[in-house]
């Protein structure tokens, strides 16, 4: 049987969704099935528009749509210093030979890692399905994820 | 049956073993690709990866220094 590997990716720091992708294509391109179900803050990382814009429904959503941002203005979990931090690691990365956030996330798809948006968290913060990129394979609810997740590693983070 | 090269001696854990999977998965059956990588991490990695999904390893031989030369068939 195929191993499997389900993230549930929860948060929208710049590290720890590097963290995300960083697993989730190493175990795709080693033949691991590998599922990301993204939830509140995580849903950043999956978003269209990828800077900061007014997404949601309702002003109160509409403004944490804007705060919250997307994959390019995503902040360090620790030392962001106003969003400075974020583009020193990039540019790390790039000296170093170390592929970024974004180049990951096109890893992933290309390797067909499964990505799946949480429907519960969607609903508070406003967001639609045609507010995420394509590649996002369905919306689902805690139950379907655990039965994706069945029989395989399972990691928060 | 066609040879192909991928050079991956300036890339990182993941990146080393993702490029390899994906130029696998362009090739035919049967094609081959040497795979440019340094010791230590990709060498133990890529040989061993392309081994379990299947494919066949034919030669891993070193090049010069820490860069080695592994030969992959679909």
């Amino acid at each position: 049987m195929e191993k499997k590997l389900s993230i549930i990716s929860f948060s929208g720091d710049f590290d720890k969704l590097t963290a995300v992708f960083t697993l989730a294509t190493g175990a795709a391109a080693v033949g691991y099935e590998v599922n990301i179900f993204f939830t509140f803050w995580g849903l950043d990382a999956i978003k269209e528009k990828q800077g900061r814009s007014f997404l949601g429904k309702s002003p109160l959503t509409k403004a944490f749509g804007f705060l919250m941002g997307g994959l390019k203005v995503a902040p360090v979990s620790r030392f962001n210093f106003w969003g400075i931090s974020p583009k020193i690691f990039r540019s790390l990365m790039r000296k170093n030979n170390v592929a970024t956030l974004e180049e990951l996330v096109e890893y992933a798809k290309v390797l067909g890692v499964n990505l799946y948006a949480c429907e519960m968290a969607m609903h508070i913060l406003g967001l639609k399905r045609e507010d995420f990129i394509p590649e996002v394979k369905d919306v689902l609810g805690v139950a379907t994820f655990l039965k994706l997740a069945d029989d395989g590693q399972t990691l928060f983070i | 049956m066609a040879t192909y090269q991928l050079d991956i001696t300036k890339d990182h854990c993941p990146i080393t073993f993702v490029k390899t999977k994906i130029e696998l998965a362009k090739l035919s059956k049967g094609d081959i690709l040497e795979v440019l990588l340094l010791e230590g991490e990709p060498l133990e990695n890529v040989p061993r990866t392309s081994t379990e999904q299947g494919y066949n390893v034919l030669d891993v031989s070193q090049v010069e220094g820490p860069t080695y030369k592994v030969t992959i068939q679909k």
